[in-house]
């Protein structure tokens, strides 16, 4: 394996009983990179997470990281790896300090290293609570922040982030990218999970799943393109009482696809032609727009 | 027509202002919607609302069927679904259905009618016998929703039910939830998905423990001259 690769997965298969939750994956993680695991609830990503960190066992299938196979050495990779879970990430009933002291020791860190570090890792998140706080009391967003920096105390180059910004405001969930950017910016590789599609677009390359098998990969630009290759149009209408009924009469030879978009339409123009007439003769419309495609709409055109 | 009204409303969590006086009314027929970042009072607002917390001052009024209610009294025309849903690991999807029937007291034919109307439409009936313990995420949360949607209530309380849910399944859900509030249904929903919020019929913008903005969200989006929704929390 090149020393590009610091994740290499070929033919992963984990079943629980006769159920496949992934189902025969392969691919790899380059060193540094932003990786984006996307997928369909139930999809296996947070599986395929458990089996790389080595809490998993393949039913068949390997799993490297560094090199190393993961089934046969995991007491090894341990110190590389960093896992924030999807489900459980800190003690609510103790303090920011007690859960880094915590996690610190599980590593075996030094109480002395724990504290530096602790002082570290508040500067790059940027902690306006104090130390002490219990972790119940904080804002949703700053106790996914303490988390991260629980997964990084023992400085890891590799770290899984299972949703990571789950229920977080819109304006946290910017600045939590920004200390992704941050690590990944240092040599981190991270490996990240999201239902947010407007996150999936900082990473630098997708890993798209549904029902355990891997159904795109690409960059963020490379997906939209090769599945959208059109631009969309967003339909502003003059009665927005129209729409519903609009929909219904959509001709299906020139949209492939309309949803309700504030009080309008968004739609994918299949023919560039017909639609010109369509908008030609609606006296209804307003306004037309053209909207770039997204990752969302990838999403749901592939997943489903 | 299910409403309900909240008047002056203070509620303090241990000792920071939660809710400092809030005002509004949720009407049937559109889904309401309460945005806001995390901190902004949502879920206390919503806890007040389904009787879970006694607000300190202010006060909040039912009315079904052309009655009148009191918190108290409405408590059992109404939903709430958390949003950290407590689930039991060891019983399946389709045994937590007959858990919550039971405590509905729905008859047989109802049960069936909606139990399989939520399966088919949050995607679960392949998972029907698959442990609570063993479901993802995503699936997780959806079957904690399906459990409260069960009863069919006449006020539904929703704090942040799509969190964790995958794009595919959050427009599903919206569809579903749309269809009990033309129903009939009062829906009111938190969510910090500002694509969410474009998709209320009305919106009540919540900053610090107070209403910020209330009304039609593209109303709001006019009236505050906003090219963004969430450019409302910097005005
Ligand atoms: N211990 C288990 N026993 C049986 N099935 C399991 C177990 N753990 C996971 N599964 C199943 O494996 C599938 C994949 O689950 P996983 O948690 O990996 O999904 P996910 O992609 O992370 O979904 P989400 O986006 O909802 O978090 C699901 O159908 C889940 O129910
Ligand atoms: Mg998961």
């Amino acid at each position: 394996m090149s020393s590009k690769e610091i994740i290499r997965v070929e033919n992963l298969t984990v079943a629980f009983g006769s159920f496949k939750a992934v189902d025969g994956i392969s691919f790899d993680v380059k060193r540094g990179e932003i990786f984006g695991f996307l997928g369909a609830n139930g999809a296996g990503k947070t599986t395929t997470i458990r089996t790389i960190c080595g809490l998993l066992n393949p039913s068949s299938g390997k799993v490297f990281v560094d090199g190393k196979d993961v089934s046969s050495d995991t007491t090894a990779l341990k110190p590389h790896i960093g896992y924030m879970s999807q489900k459980f990430t800190l003690y609510k009933d103790l303090t920011i300090k007690e859960n880094m002291e915590f996690a610190g020791a599980l590593y075996n860190m030094k109480a002395a290293d724990i504290k530096k570090k602790i002082k570290v890792l508040a500067d790059f998140i940027k902690l306006e609570f104090d130390e002490n706080s219990i972790v119940a009391d904080l804002p949703g967003g700053v106790k996914q922040m303490v988390s991260l920096c629980a997964t990084l105390l023992h400085e890891p180059d590799l770290v899984f982030l299972d949703e990571p910004t789950a229920g977080v405001s819109p304006q946290t969930r910017a600045d939590f990218w920004g200390l992704i950017k941050d690590l990944s910016g240092r040599g981190t590789t991270v490996f990240v999970t999201t239902h947010y599609m407007d996150e999936a677009s900082y990473c630098g390359r997708i890993v798209l799943m549904s029902a355990g098998k891997i159904v795109a990969v690409g960059t963020p630009e490379e997906l939209v393109e090769n599945n959208f290759p059109k631009p969309f149009a967003e339909l502003v209408f003059k009665d927005a009482r129209a729409v519903e009924k609009i929909k219904t009469e959509i001709n299906a030879s020139v949209f492939a696809r309309a949803e309700n978009y504030g009080a309008g339409l968004r739609a994918e123009i299949i023919d560039n032609g017909r639609f010109k007439i369509f908008s030609a003769d609606n006296k209804n419309i307003f306004e037309i727009k053209t909207s770039a495609p997204t990752l969302e709409d990838v999403f749901l055109k592939l997943v489903s | 027509m299910n409403n309900v009204t909240v008047t002056a409303v203070v509620k303090h969590m241990k000792k920071t202002p939660a809710l400092s006086g809030v005002s509004m009314t949720f009407g049937g027929g559109v889904i309401n919607g309460i945005v806001g970042p995390n901190g902004a009072g949502k879920t206390t607002l919503l806890r007040c609302m389904a009787n879970l917390l006694t607000p300190e001052s202010g006060t909040i009024a039912f009315e079904t069927g052309g009655q009148k209610l009191t918190p108290a009294q409405a408590k059992k025309f109404i939903a709430y679904f958390p949003q950290e849903p407590s689930l039991y690991p060891d019983l399946s999807c389709a045994e937590h259905m007959q858990f919550f029937r039971a405590l509905y007291s729905l008859n047989a034919a109802d049960f069936k009618k909606r139990s399989d109307g939520l399966f088919a439409a949050t995607g679960m009936g392949r998972f029907r016998a698959r442990k609570a313990g063993a479901l993802s995420g995503g699936m997780y949360k959806k079957l904690g929703l399906m459990c409260v949607l069960l009863n069919n209530p006449e006020f539904l309380f929703l704090d942040e039910p799509t969190i964790g849910v995958d794009p595919v399944s959050r427009r599903e859900l919206w569809e579903l939830i749309h269809r009990f509030s033309a129903g009939g249904m009062n829906v009111v929903m938190s969510t910090s998905y500002m694509d969410e919020a474009l998709r209320c019929g009305r919106v009540f913008v919540l900053n610090s423990g107070r209403l910020i903005a209330a009304g039609a969200p593209h109303k709001i989006m006019e009236d505050f001259k906003l090219k963004k929704f969430e450019d409302i929390f910097l005005k």
